[in-house]
């Protein structure tokens, strides 16, 4: 980057020009534990991390693997922009990319009816809430599934239950290891039933690939709640949890709501889901490719 | 005949409550004076219950949900002692505690040795608060696998009888893992070498009945509903307003009927006229029929095949024609173009033999 000479510097603390410390009254803005995708960032060149309020420039945080150079922070990324960070490079072979709901509850709410819906995010991201293919890890091939939460906060439809079973499938036949990564608030209400179905027939298809002896590993992300936590996401194998991810069945604010206390800190994180036994790992983003491939020698086939 | 007296009536049924009060003002005149009123009570009965029909033949979907939590609906406990014989309740789930809001019993049902499974709401203040109003921990779901299991190894086919409105949102139950007992629970259900039937008898509220609710078959009461979220939770979500719950339960399609014809559940049971709570014992010996009835189905097959059928009947959800489809046009597809898709070598092979026969058959 370019450096702009000035005679006398004003503030010496931010020795690096790509960050500049936000004022600290926005810091009450964010919650902590916001399932909208508020932290979705702005396009831009800079951005502001939601943890930390830091000023960053938004080429750095890509380099990052979208994690806060100076906190650490993950953020919340979209299903190709994680395959792209996952698989070894040009090596994913989506399958069942075309899939799409024909809405059999023709849902409507607020005069929006979901079918318009699912258009509207198909044209804006390109793929529904869930994006299946063949692909590398390090040189191992794997069968992949990764939520997108940009498509409807990455609910669990039964595209997403469609493509899951159709990737276990071939994750049997070809034996080879599936590797999921969940990022979802949970089913999709617009499917009613349809898509409470989707948890039986996720967990169904897991159920096969444990009898034929596959490995499966599931990868939680922010977040990982509702249906999918409590179908597919809590079978693998081995479970991995990006570090400070919520993770959980009901939502805090529906928990607040019920025993009207405040929760404790770092409850239903993925600090919190480890110190209680439910993920075998917290692994860093930028070495869950590593932990993967390491993992695979050691359990797949 | 029942007292009406006792009923509680629900907000939609102002008319029928006056008549009701019409009727047995009549009844207490007729014993107490010596004029026979008995020809206009037969007229206004029969009124009454041209009224019940049909208020309940058209409830709104929201009514259907009002209906399926009448306090005085019946609750597992009472189809557990008006229907099973000889009940032995099995408690604690070896790991954690015993939650009340699922009960497992060994017992008879008609000749039938069965494991039932059951959610329990509790009648009185004290029983609701103990089994927390029907919502389970994840104590209550491994209680249940661990007592399927003990079905499955001594060969009792399963029945649950759903009726929650969720499984409990709470620290604690977070803490031991309410995800993680509700997914094994599918996953066994899916694979367990057992006759299983579930019922739904009253609320079918989301993760929390679907825990003990994958089998070979799944049932509804008339007016209970099934749904992936309270309609009150929905409308907050959508409606960013709790009051519109009425306009959610229209759009969740959660009602028996609706349920029924999108084929998502296998049968409805009847319930008796004005509602399961109008008569429980009626209610009770329908669902007692349906068992007998799908249990003497479900075991002249042949375990192997029943799980078979049973992964193809979980798999087949949000699978048929009328559900799901691959954009075909071309203007159909997203802006990105698809990848083909990679076929197996049988695949292939079997592909490239149909491409032959076609070219043969030209
Ligand atoms: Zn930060």
């Amino acid at each position: 980057m370019r450096t702009i000479k000035v005679s006398k510097p004003i503030n010496n603390k931010n020795k690096k020009n790509t960050v500049v410390k936000m004022p600290a009254k926005n810091k009450t803005s964010w919650d902590g534990y916001s399932i909208k995708p508020r932290k979705e960032m702005p396009d831009g060149l800079w951005l502001a991390c939601p943890a930390c309020q830091h000023m960053l420039y938004r080429k750095i945080v890509d380099k990052n693997l979208n994690v806060c150079p100076e906190c650490d922070a993950h953020f919340r990324i979209d299903g190709p922009t994680r395959v792209k960070q996952l698989v070894d490079v040009g090596s994913f072979e989506e399958i069942l990319a075309d899939l799409t709901s024909l809405d059999p509850l023709q849902f409507e709410a607020r005069g929006v009816k979901y079918k318009d819906r699912i258009k509207v995010d198909d044209d804006a991201k390109g793929c529904e809430a869930m994006l299946t293919g063949k692909a590398f890890i390090r040189g191992r091939g794997v069968m992949l599934a990764v939520m997108n939460f940009g498509f409807l906060g990455g609910s669990m439809g039964m595209v997403v239950g469609e493509k899951f079973c159709k990737a276990v499938d071939q994750a049997i036949e070809e034996s080879l290891p599936l590797i999921v990564v969940s990022c979802s608030g949970g089913a999709r209400m617009h499917e009613g039933v349809v898509s409470l179905g989707q948890m039986a027939k996720t967990s169904a298809a897991i159920g096969k690939l444990d009898e034929a002896g596959g490995l499966f590993i599931s990868i939680l992300s922010d977040p990982t709640t509702g249906g999918v936590s409590a179908s597919f996401a809590m079978l693998g194998d081995i479970i991995i949890a990006e570090p400070n991810a919520l993770i959980g069945f009901a939502g805090p604010r529906t928990i607040k709501q019920t025993i009207k206390i405040e929760l404790p800190e770092g409850f239903q994180r993925a600090e919190f889901l480890l110190e209680h036994g439910f993920v075998d790992m917290i692994t860093h983003r930028k070495d869950l490719r590593k932990e993967i491939g390491r993992l695979i020698d050691y359990c797949g086939k | 005949m029942t007292n009406y007296n006792t009923t509680q009536y629900l907000p939609f049924e102002d008319e029928i409550a006056s008549l009701d009060e019409h009727i047995s003002r009549l009844k207490a005149d007729n014993r107490s004076r010596a004029i026979d009123l008995s020809a206009e009570i037969r007229t206004l009965q029969a009124e009454q219950t041209a009224l019940l029909q049909k208020t309940y033949s058209t409830l709104t979907p929201w009514q259907t949900v009002q209906v399926s939590r009448h306090p005085k609906r019946p609750l597992f406990t009472d189809y557990l002692s008006l229907m099973v014989k000889e009940p032995r309740q099995l408690h604690g789930d070896r790991c954690f505690g015993d939650d009340p809001a699922i009960m497992t019993i060994l017992g008879q049902i008609g000749r039938q040795k069965v494991l039932i499974v059951g959610q329990n709401k509790g009648r009185d203040t004290k029983e609701k608060i103990k089994c927390n109003f029907g919502c389970p921990n994840p104590e209550g779901y491994r209680k249940a696998m661990a007592k399927m299991k003990l079905a499955e190894k001594f060969g009792l086919p399963v029945v649950t009888f759903i009726d929650t409105p969720g499984a409990y949102p709470g620290i604690g139950a977070e803490e031991r893992g309410q995800a993680q007992a509700i997914a094994v629970n599918l996953m066994e259900m899916s694979r367990l070498k057992t006759p299983i039937i579930s019922i739904v008898i009253g609320e079918g509220g989301s993760g929390g009945a679907l825990g003990i609710g994958v089998g070979d078959r799944l049932s509804m009461l008339e007016y209970a509903y099934y749904s992936v979220i309270s309609p009150e939770g929905c409308a907050g979500i959508l409606w960013h307003d709790g009051a519109q719950a009425e306009k959610a339960a229209k759009a969740l399609r959660l009602t028996s009927k609706e349920l029924k014809s999108l084929g998502l559940i296998d049968t409805v049971i009847k319930e008796p006229l004005g509602g399961a709570h109008r008569s429980i014992h009626d209610t009770v010996y329908n669902v007692e029929q349906y068992i007998i009835r799908t249990l003497r189905e479900l075991k002249r097959v042949k375990i192997d095949i029943l799980l078979e059928k049973r992964y193809r009947k979980i798999c087949a959800v949000g699978d048929s024609e009328t559900m799901i489809r691959r954009l075909k046009s071309k203007k159909d597809l997203p802006a990105k173009p698809a990848i083909p898709e990679r076929l197996s070598a049988k695949a292939q092979l079997e592909k490239t033999a149909q491409q032959e026969a076609l070219e043969k058959a030209k």
